[in-house]
């Protein structure tokens, strides 16, 4: 039986760059950081109290994929393809003010929705993300 | 938007509503708008303050009248949007960035002084209370963790990522 769910991975264009995301940017803590070869690290990270459930910050590698494909999920990735999760606060208007006080770039400004107030975001790479103050707002 | 007593304080008065459809817009951007752009700035303006300037001797005084609130009022209004008082916020910034240091392995004065606390003896207190480690041991157990991962990186990766994404081929 699954009880829980410990890591999550998204790719990212360049790692130095997504560490300094999502550390400045959304203080998030860094949990692990082993280098792995020349280029790559074993990057992941987590929002601050919440160090059960890490995000992978994962390079895209030739050698994982063919070249092409390689090249492929870069431009998709930069391209906003993927939404990768939602997070909540509990306060989405000071957490927007925030965010885009730090540089962080909305696609959509907080919105009232049946479910709460949403607002989304885009990492560096392109990695899209729900900002979510769940219920009533 | 954020009331006080069922009031919404940013209002100094009053008003009600208008009857003409235009003069109605507005006033339902005052009552929603208003509150939501300028409150949010200062109270947040005032949270990247203490981010910015944790390690100095920051007077919370001076943050609420430069955020234009007096300080009782400020004190509930960041609470209320960051769970703490901005006193419990500074503290939680300053061991966070000590967090940082000691892992990099900074020495525990150097680091005691360089989040902005002036005694060594409160700073591991308060280390010791948010963490249950007095930062020695943090810094000891941080440096070990680091030379194990120096001599053995791929047994801290899981075996499923390292294999997939052809880390062991290069």
């Amino acid at each position: 039986m699954i009880t829980k769910m410990t890591h999550t991975s998204l790719y990212v264009l360049d790692q130095g760059k997504a560490l300094d995301f999502y550390t400045h940017k959304l203080g998030f803590r860094v949990i692990t950081d082993v280098p792995m070869n020349k280029n790559d690290r074993w990057l992941t990270v987590c929002p601050p109290d919440m160090e059960d459930f890490q995000i992978v910050l994962m390079p895209i590698m030739d050698s994982m994929f063919s070249k092409e494909t390689a090249a492929l999920l870069r431009e998709l990735v930069s391209k906003g393809t993927f939404g990768v999760g939602i997070f909540t606060c509990h306060d989405i208007y000071a957490t927007y003010e925030e965010m885009s006080a730090r540089g962080v770039e909305f696609t959509k400004p907080p919105k009232k929705e049946f479910y709460g107030t949403e607002a989304i975001f885009k990492d560096d790479s392109g990695n899209w993300f729900s900002l979510a103050q769940l219920g009533e707002p | 938007m954020i009331l006080v007593n069922g009031q919404n304080p940013l209002l100094l008065v009053n008003i009600p509503p208008p009857e003409m459809p235009v003069l109605q817009y507005l006033y339902g951007m005052m009552q929603e708008q208003y509150p939501k752009i300028y409150f949010y700035r200062r109270l947040v303006q005032a949270k990247l303050f203490i981010d910015t300037h944790y390690a100095e001797s920051i007077d919370l005084d001076n943050i609420a009248n430069e955020a234009c609130f007096s300080k009782f009022h400020f004190i509930r209004q960041f609470k209320s949007i960051y769970r703490k008082t901005p006193h419990q916020y500074l503290i939680a910034v300053r061991m966070e960035k000590a967090r940082e240091l000691l892992k990099k392995g900074h020495p525990v004065t150097d680091t005691c002084y360089a989040v902005g606390f002036e005694s060594v003896s409160t700073f591991s207190g308060l280390f010791k209370r948010l963490t249950g480690l007095s930062p020695s041991l943090y810094l000891a157990q941080q440096q070990q963790l680091k030379e194990r991962i120096r001599q053995s990186p791929f047994s801290y990766v899981p075996g499923c990522f390292a294999h997939q994404k052809g880390w062991l081929q290069e």
